[in-house]
């Protein structure tokens, strides 16, 4: 077995051993279900849009991964000051491989629950276009999972403190997620917002998503996943270039 | 902050050495410049012929090391630790399952191989670091206050198996500790260091002799005086404290 995978399977084990984070995370995507995805859902529908539970399923998926994904920047601050990235940093290894492993495994937890809220948007009433657009999609969601996870480790490597990591979470994780157009169609927005749900690359993510899942792609989801791999290959480079800086 | 300067100092191959000093003296820098984790901004650096410096991955495989604070990761098993460090070293399976199992039989931990290690007392958790820093047969064993919050009991244990693998396997092995018993114990010679500079270097019998005191706690004391040092806290120490009233 190779660093990257030993490393991966690390992440997998420790998310699969702690049924209390898996239930507790759980919490504010049903809580969007429930409370906005049936709230909104008759006003919604008396717009002329169909069904918000539709609409909005592939946002809380999306919001589940990013969230998910970026605690792994969390996961990394903590193994930093409490040892185990000691332990790798002086392993005759080279850090990009620790980096992959690390940000492989953020991104499978993140998918692993992505998947949970994808099976109770199914119970909620959420229909997918079909069995293939479910698989088409996983792939978008395993993109979106790979790019925050690797912007979580750049964060992560930049940060000392967890304290830290809450000014992220609500200057940039709440953003990227109000944003991305999770919540809202893209189409009519004011000049500014349009502008703003542009630059945010989860609203890519969540298009394809959408796209895939129930054929309702705002920007084409060729186009989705284009703007997908770029913010990946450069989220990875700027997560793989912060971890070689880091210093414990 | 200058943490270390002019320090200059051998360690002959084989030998047990005690690196010692007040809080803040300098002990963890040069221990961490040692095991590749920080740069020095200037000076020579070498192990085993290497230079930490130029040669990090080489030099690395070359030591283990067992930091002040735990390194290890507790929501996984004792064995689950040994493995990763095996892969990380890059040693094979085989070699991994048989050194894994007569390093933790040796410290008394083959019957606790599949409990997580969140679950172990603060002497096995000392006692599995040594074991999994032991893996890979390295040239050097750096120990850096390894004793510290264990029981007279724990440190007995600990200390008579390090000094029967340093004599056993030809292990050298670098220490620091506040126990001053314990380096005239385990130690064949001493370095003191205060200020991040070295003050005195010698048997335990060559520094009392030099300071005219009968215990090496008297000499240190005379090289280094009877002020209490205060260390600035840093973001990890913080963190630590954090963690240590949340585990109560």
């Amino acid at each position: 077995m190779n660093v990257v995978c030993i490393l991966w399977l690390r992440e997998v084990k420790k998310y699969l051993r702690s049924k209390a984070q898996i239930v507790a995370s759980l919490g504010t995507p049903l809580m969007y279900l429930a409370v906005l995805g049936f709230g909104l859902g008759p006003v919604f529908r008396r717009a002329g849009e169909g069904s918000y539970l539709q609409f909005m399923a592939p946002g809380v998926i999306g919001m589940t991964v990013l969230f998910t994904a970026m605690f792994s920047g969390i996961a990394m601050l903590w193994d930093r000051q409490f040892g185990f990235l000691k332990e790798t940093l002086v392993a005759p290894v080279p850090r990009v491989q620790i980096m992959m492993g690390r940000t492989l495994g953020g991104a499978t937890v993140a998918m692993l629950q992505g998947t949970i809220i994808f099976a109770v948007t199914l119970v909620a009433g959420f229909r997918p276009a079909s069995v293939v657009a479910v698989l088409a999609a996983f792939l978008i969601i395993a993109l979106i999972a790979v790019v925050f996870s690797a912007l979580a480790t750049a964060i992560g490597s930049s940060l000392k403190e967890m304290q830290g990591f809450q000014m992220v979470m609500n200057f940039l994780v709440m953003p990227l997620w109000f944003l991305s157009g999770a919540l809202y169609p893209l189409q009519g927005l004011p000049a500014a917002l349009a502008v703003l749900t542009r630059v945010d690359p989860l609203t890519y993510g969540i298009d394809g998503v959408r796209g895939t899942m129930i054929g309702a792609s705002h920007f084409g989801i060729p186009f989705d996943v284009g703007v997908l791999l770029a913010v990946g290959v450069l989220f990875v480079t700027a997560g793989a270039w912060r971890f070689s800086k880091i210093e414990v | 902050m200058t943490a270390v300067n002019d320090v200059t100092f051998e360690v002959r191959k084989g030998e047990t050495f005690a690196f010692l000093g007040p809080n803040g003296a300098g002990k963890t820098t040069t221990i961490k410049m040692l095991t590749t984790v920080l740069r020095p901004t200037s000076g020579t650096l070498e192990l085993d012929g290497l230079s930490p410096v130029t040669d990090s991955t080489e030099v690395r495989k070359r030591f283990g090391v067992v930091f002040q604070d735990p390194s290890l990761d507790s929501e996984l098993t004792a064995w689950e630790n040994i493995d990763i460090h095996g892969v990380l070293y890059h040693m094979p399976r085989r070699l991994r399952r048989e050194r894994g199992e007569t390093l933790l039989k040796l410290f008394e931990l083959w019957d606790r191989r599949n409990d997580l290690v969140k679950t172990f007392s603060g002497g096995m958790r000392r006692r599995l670091e040594i074991a999994r820093g032991l893996l890979h047969t390295p040239k050097v064993l750096f120990l850096d206050e390894p004793t510290q919050g264990l029981d007279p009991q724990s440190r007995n244990q600990m200390w008579t198996i390090v000094k029967n693998l340093n004599a056993s396997e030809g292990v050298t092995v670098f220490l620091t500790t506040h126990y001053m018993d314990e380096a005239d114990r385990v130690a064949n010679r001493i370095a003191i260091i205060d200020h991040g500079k070295i003050v005195a270097t010698g048997s335990s019998a060559e520094l009392k002799q030099q300071t005219g005191t009968d215990s090496l706690e008297a000499a240190f004391l005379k090289l280094t005086g009877t002020t209490i040092r205060d260390e600035t806290f840093s973001a990890e120490d913080r963190m630590r404290q954090v963690s240590r009233v949340w585990r109560r």
